[in-house]
């Protein structure tokens, strides 16, 4: 099997575990729906355009529902010492890293994907334009990327679900600032080459965090 | 041992030393900033701690990265050392931020006018997890691996972290200019001299504060040695 078959048996496995169950897509879309109705309600009082506030209220259910996936994600594997057993499979623990990465990146845009046209509704907006769609993208990247490493740090702690998004956020800033920002542009009308620079920010930001969460994997899972 | 006692010894009395002539420096030698006035004079102390934040998480990382190479368990503390005096820079320079913010720009909190606190926050938060982080896990060995992996992510994510604050705040208006970096040469002088002097602290923190890791080893291994009734 070559290194990319390992990668996207593991994928294949994630996504099949998830297809009979539905436990995760569901709770995730049950969870991101409550999340903006909750801030629909608590911003329409005092914001008279809803567009002002549409990014930031779509990024924090998109950053919310995916740190309850990546928990969820390997939570699993810890079941019935799961991840024991994916350790004991002759292959790099690097391939475990990707196959795990590239299942919580499907999974969270399987949630934004569907969260797109349920808010485009919710906040009269058009949200499915393909430079949006981008921004998502290359956001959701960086999210998994550092996401997949450091779940896989706060399963092996005590307080798991608080854990994650204390050890998440700060490093997740970034993405936050600059997806907001390129969201917000858009949806403003500013021409796509003006926030290339931010863009650029969030391609350098995956590339060199897929790297770093790559190296430190090994030293997280062994043992 | 009679070495190791030396260098503490001259730690000490130069940490002493040169925060008494940072002291006067600041308070008596530096001119008084024209438009600000006497509140300029925290600038030192506040731009001395934000830097010795930095240098001990950078600190951290280093280790970080020599325990997951070697091993060595004296890294570790090390590691954890460094955050912990880093921790208290960044507060302080968090606090005496807010407090020249006040005073410039009538607000403790400039968003907008002052990314760099901002980011000194941030950085404050990321090392308060990673504090979190070590308190959650059981096991030295897998306590000191975790710390090591996380002070390397997230000191990776503070060059970012800077540049998206900045950017960020570059789309509103800058309704204040900083004073810049044009400093007379008599508070340039003064300045320097704070940074070396706050250096000179975060070693001896650092020295004593892994002494002490250190020595908590040694008495957790004897205590396990009397438990287990070996060599007894």
């Amino acid at each position: 099997m070559s290194f990319l078959n390992k990668v996207l048996a593991i994928v294949w496995k994630d996504v099949v575990a998830e297809l009979r169950t539905r436990e995760m897509l569901s709770s995730m879309l049950v969870f991101a729906l409550l999340v903006i109705v909750i801030f629909n309600f608590s911003f329409e009082l005092r914001v008279e355009n809803i567009a002002q506030v549409a990014p930031g209220v779509l990024w924090v259910t998109f950053v919310f529902a995916g740190t309850l996936e990546l928990n969820r994600s390997l939570a699993l594997e810890m079941e019935n010492d799961c991840l024991d057993g994916l350790f004991l499979a002759p292959m790099d623990r690097s391939a475990i890293y990707f196959g795990k990465m590239l299942g919580n990146l499907i999974f969270i845009s399987a949630i934004e994907a569907l969260m797109l046209p349920i808010s485009s509704v919710l906040f009269d907006l058009n949200l499915i334009l393909p430079s949006l769609l981008l921004t998502i993208f290359l956001g959701t990247i960086g999210f998994a990327a550092v996401g997949t490493l450091l779940s896989a740090i706060a399963v092996n702690t005590r307080a798991r679900e608080v854990m994650l998004p204390v050890l998440l956020f700060p490093i997740l800033l970034p993405v936050v600032i600059s997806v907001t920002k390129v969201t917000g542009g858009i949806l403003d009308g500013v021409p796509l080459g003006d926030l290339a620079h931010w863009l650029r920010f969030l391609v350098a930001f995956d590339i060199i965090f897929l790297v770093v969460s790559f190296m430190t994997f090994d030293f997280v899972v062994q043992g | 041992m009679s070495r190791s006692f030396r260098i503490e010894d001259l730690l000490n009395w130069l940490s002493a030393l040169s925060i008494m002539v940072a002291l006067y420096l600041v308070f008596v030698y530096a001119p008084t900033e024209a438009t600000m006035g006497d509140v300029q004079r925290i600038f030192y102390f506040h731009v001395s701690s934000a830097w010795v934040g930095f240098f001990a998480f950078f600190v951290t990382l280093v280790a970080g990265i020599a325990y997951l190479r070697g091993g060595n368990r004296d890294w570790d503390i090390v590691a954890l050392s460094s955050v912990e005096v880093g921790i208290t820079f960044t507060a302080m320079a968090v606090i005496t931020g807010s407090i020249w913010a006040k005073a410039t720009w009538n607000a403790w909190w400039p968003w907008q006018q002052e990314p760099r606190l901002v980011l000194v926050t941030i950085l404050l938060l990321l090392y308060l997890a990673y504090l979190m982080l070590r308190a959650f896990i059981d096991g030295e060995e897998q306590k000191a691996r975790f710390a090591a992996v996380y002070g390397i992510v997230a000191f990776v994510s503070v060059p970012f972290t800077f540049m998206s604050v900045r950017w960020w705040q570059r789309l509103h208006p800058v309704v204040f200019e900083r004073e810049g970096i044009h400093l007379a040469p008599a508070m340039l002088a003064t300045f320097l001299f704070c940074l070396l002097a706050f250096t000179i602290v975060y070693f001896t923190l650092l020295l004593h504060r892994s002494r002490l890791g250190k020595l908590e080893d040694q008495a957790a291994g004897l205590k396990e040695r009397l438990r287990t009734g070996e060599g007894g």
